[in-house]
């Protein structure tokens, strides 16, 4: 078996082949709900109600795309300059604790510069978590997928003691949880009576911008060339570590985000379960949307939309919820061998 | 060479036609290679020889035509089926793994995925059976890694024999070697031959292939223009074939340098991986001249390079640049000075494969206006600025917005040379400037840097090609582990002498200054 490049696949090769990863997706759920016992196309049905069947539901899916967006933009940032950024969930809850720290009073600005400054610390406290892994990779040589991974669980354990201990709410009732946000650094609802808050429009403004970065300004430039070649971008000019910090404080501020847009959207306090995994799940969704800050909109909602999904369709089927993972895992492996086949053509000798 | 008596016909091509979009690379191609002859294809870049090659060796399918070997038709792309039925390809980049030994690279692929015992014993003997016939004189044990560019060669050529090849396809093998290693390479083919070996060689060095075929089949454009036996044809004749029309050699005008535009005093610099670093250099790039730096690869030749294009520092000596300049030595910095540089390596330091004609064009100007202003880019200027390039320094290229990676080693070459010279420097630095151009594109070359030196501008060439540095230069030194030789004014010295000089004679007394 061997494979060879196509330089200019047809529309049936360009099309069809997403269209097949598709398919073979829904196959494999289909399996998935045969084995649980239940009827596959009512499985999948009650996947596509949960995701976008109401008014309720797509807003469910847009809120819980929100943080993946974030996240989402944050890997796709990285990986462009190859800075194997994996830490998403430390930066996030950075980004949560700033926002509680800010939210709760400490902060006496007018409303109409509580939010704007929350959001910035919170960006701010996610870009200084990356700053040591970047530092001690463009310094020292230090692989950077080890050190952002392990600061999750740093920042995990940070988390767990700041709720036990300093940030513990008096109220709580012994719970370990944040005091609840100041009304005024609360994420206003886009629309009134409809639980999307302004955390999603602010997603969607911060992937337009990153896309915007990537292709129209100097520093997006720099980025891609440190990516795509690092030795001929040294040789330019380009200063290659200078780069990398920036790509960092980038990639980690925007991680950050998720964590204020939920605790100012939608939890209102910091817990430990502020993010079941968003971080990691943000690595499918850019890796879904080829690194492209557009496409992880899309591959946001498309990760969000099945997660959504399947928790309603378990309620009402006896399929576990973890139909979701393998759904979103499926997805991501045959859609990034559909593309790859768009471009090669294998062999059999 | 093979006597001409009415020899089998080992491989046949017939009507071979490939096109990659619009352009037609492979124009309805045909011709037969007997037994025990060396043919040479010869072509500048671009004009379709290695998309041929590619075909009969199945890496890439025909649109129309048929490939026979020894009067069976081959499947169209199918290497494997090629290797079978005994051609042996070697690449102009090697396909060798670093981290093993000889014998391994050789075996590798040859036995089943889920054989365990290998026959390494037969195997090394058979191996060291081939280096002795041929002339391979190569140690099967040894990393490849550690290997000479010439010595990895030697193991290509033993891998495709030791897979019984009988017809040999070499794309540009002499393109990475010393004249030393090309002229063991020649000997190793010459013996090839009597021993029942068909050999197609792909080059565009008319030397080499007066030297080595038997007959010439000249391409251009994608179509076979021209056939002869070598014998009855010459150097000129082919260049003329090969290009369409008559070339003259580089000639340098008579002209006074100027003043020295940048000094190097007793400078040193670290070791360079295996290479010296520079031990005590004394330099001065004058305006108006072009200094060439002789010397067998990996002498400190590099450790200049990086000197000079700003990507290293001096650890002992002084550098002055006229006029002065302040702050850390970096790349940019010397971009800043007016130095122009063309990297040796197009693919990896020159080049972002991925980058289109445009982004790769302004990578040495991506933060400066027009093409930057407060952070943002201004693609529009940067793609008027790549039409300019691509205009006057001819690059053949399907548009700016192309990805650099399809163009062929000469057009990336003009692209890079374009940039560097538009941006009318004061010191160039060309390293290498025609490794692996073709014909066309060396005269192109050659004639922009003479035109720079005519303007003022004061040019460092570095070559390997002794030739091409006593052609093109007004002063020559001679680099041999990091130290220089005195300047030889040009004519001063013939190639035998300076020859002397490469192989380290004549640096003794410096040594114990040093």
């Amino acid at each position: 078996m061997r494979l060879e490049p196509i330089s200019d696949p047809t529309a049936l090769r360009r099309f069809g082949l997403p269209a097949g990863a598709l398919v073979l997706t829904v196959l494999v759920a289909s399996c998935l709900a045969l084995l649980a016992g239940a009827n596959p196309f009512a499985t999948l049905g009650l996947i596509l109600k949960g995701a976008a069947g109401s008014k309720f539901a797509l807003l469910e899916t847009l809120n819980r795309a929100t943080p993946l967006i974030f996240t989402g933009l944050a890997v796709a940032v990285a990986f462009r300059a190859r800075l194997w950024n994996i830490g998403a969930e430390a930066q996030l809850y950075a980004g949560a604790i700033a926002t509680v720290l800010l939210g709760t009073g400490a902060l006496p600005l007018p409303p109409a510069l509580l939010l704007p400054a929350i959001a910035l610390a919170a960006m701010l406290a996610g870009a200084l978590i990356l700053l040591g892994p970047v530092l001690l990779k463009t310094r020292l040589g230090v692989d950077e997928v080890v050190t952002t991974l392990l600061f999750n669980f740093i920042m995990i354990l940070f988390v767990s003691y700041l709720l036990e201990g300093p940030m513990k709410d008096p109220m709580g009732m012994g719970w370990p949880k944040s005091a609840a946000l100041d009304k005024a650094a609360r994420l206003p609802r886009i629309v009134d009576g409809l639980r999307l808050h302004w955390g999603f429009a602010l997603a969607i403004l911060a992937a337009v911008s990153v896309w915007v970065i990537q292709t129209r300004t100097t520093l997006g430039y720099e980025i891609r060339a440190v990516g795509l070649n690092a030795e001929a971008a040294r040789f330019s000019g380009i200063p290659v570590g200078k780069v990398m910090v920036k790509t960092a404080l980038l990639s980690g501020g925007l991680a950050a985000l998720a964590g204020f847009s939920e605790v100012a959207g939608l939890k209102g306090n910091l817990t430990l379960d502020l993010s079941p995994g968003f971080g990691y799940t943000g690595i499918i969704v850019a890796m879904l949307a080829l690194l492209n800050p557009l496409g992880v909109v899309i591959s946001a909602l498309f990760v969000a939309g099945v997660f959504v999904g399947a928790d309603s369709m378990s309620r009402a089927a006896a399929v576990p919820t973890y139909i979701a993972d393998i759904l979103t895992a499926t997805a991501l492996l045959t859609m990034v061998l559909a593309l790859r086949l768009t471009h090669t053509r294998i062999r059999w000798s | 060479m093979g006597g001409a008596k009415a020899a089998e016909v080992v491989l046949r091509l017939d009507g071979i036609t490939k096109r990659f979009g619009s352009l037609v690379a492979n124009d309805g191609i045909g011709f037969d290679l007997k037994k025990g002859e060396v043919i040479a294809l010869l072509g500048e870049n671009g004009a379709g020889k290695t998309t041929l090659m590619n075909i009969l060796f199945g890496h890439y399918m025909a649109d129309e035509g048929t490939v026979e070997v020894f009067g069976e038709r081959l499947p169209p792309g199918h290497p494997r089926a090629a290797l079978a039925a005994g051609v042996g390809m070697m690449h102009q980049h090697f396909t060798l793994a670093d981290n093993m030994t000889v014998l391994e690279n050789i075996l590798l692929g040859t036995g089943s995925l889920l054989s365990t015992g290998l026959n390494v014993r037969a195997a090394r003997e058979k191996v060291e059976k081939l280096s002795q016939d041929f002339g391979l004189s190569v140690d099967p044990g040894a990393k490849v890694g550690t290997l000479s560019v010439g010595e990895r060669q030697r193991v290509e050529i033993l891998k495709a024999l030791y897979r019984d090849a009988r017809i040999l396809i070499l794309d540009e093998p002499t393109a990475v070697l010393t004249p030393q290693e090309t002229a063991a390479l020649f000997e190793t083919l010459r013996r090839a031959v009597p021993l029942g070996l068909s050999i197609i060689f792909i080059s565009h060095k008319l030397n080499e292939v007066m030297s080595i075929s038997s007959r010439v089949l000249v391409l251009r454009h994608g179509r076979l223009v021209g056939e002869v036996a070598t014998a009855n044809t010459d150097r000129h004749k082919l260049a003329e074939m090969m290009v369409g029309a008559e070339i003259a050699p580089p000639r340098l005008a008579e002209r006074e340098p100027g003043e020295a535009l940048l000094t190097l005093a007793r400078v040193t610099t670290a070791p360079h991986g295996n290479a010296p670093g520079l031990a005590g250099v004394d330099l001065a790039l004058r305006a108006g001249q072009i200094t060439g730096l002789a010397g067998v690869s990996g002498n400190g030749q590099s450790a200049l390079a990086d000197l000079i294009g700003g990507l290293e520092v001096a650890t002992g000596g002084s550098i002055s640049l006229y006029p002065a300049v302040s702050g850390t030595w970096s790349p940019r910095a010397a971009l800043a000075a007016g130095i122009a540089r063309i990297p040796e390596d197009r693919h990896k330091t020159g080049t972002i494969a991925d980058f289109t004609l445009t982004e790769n064009a302004v990578l040495e100007t991506y933060d400066t206006p027009p093409y930057s202003r407060a952070g943002w880019m201004d693609w529009k200027a940067a793609e008027n600025f790549t039409k300019t390039v691509i205009e006057t320094y001819d690059v053949r290229c399907p548009g700016p917005a192309a990805r650099i990676r399809l163009l062929s080693g000469g057009n990336m070459q003009k692209l890079i040379l374009g940039r560097a010279l538009e941006k009318a420097p004061r010191i160039i630095l060309a390293n290498q400037p025609v490794r692996g151009l073709d014909i066309g594109a060396v005269t192109f070359v050659h004639n922009r840097l003479i035109a720079a030196r005519d303007t003022g501008a004061a040019v460092l060439l570095i070559s390997e090609d002794l030739d091409e540095v006593i052609a093109l230069s007004d002063v020559i030194h001679v680099i041999y582990e990091g130290r220089l030789s005195p300047s030889f004014p040009r004519g001063s010295k013939t190639s035998a002498e300076i020859g002397i000089w490469m192989a380290g004679q004549g640096f003794e007394g410096d040594a114990h200054a040093a």
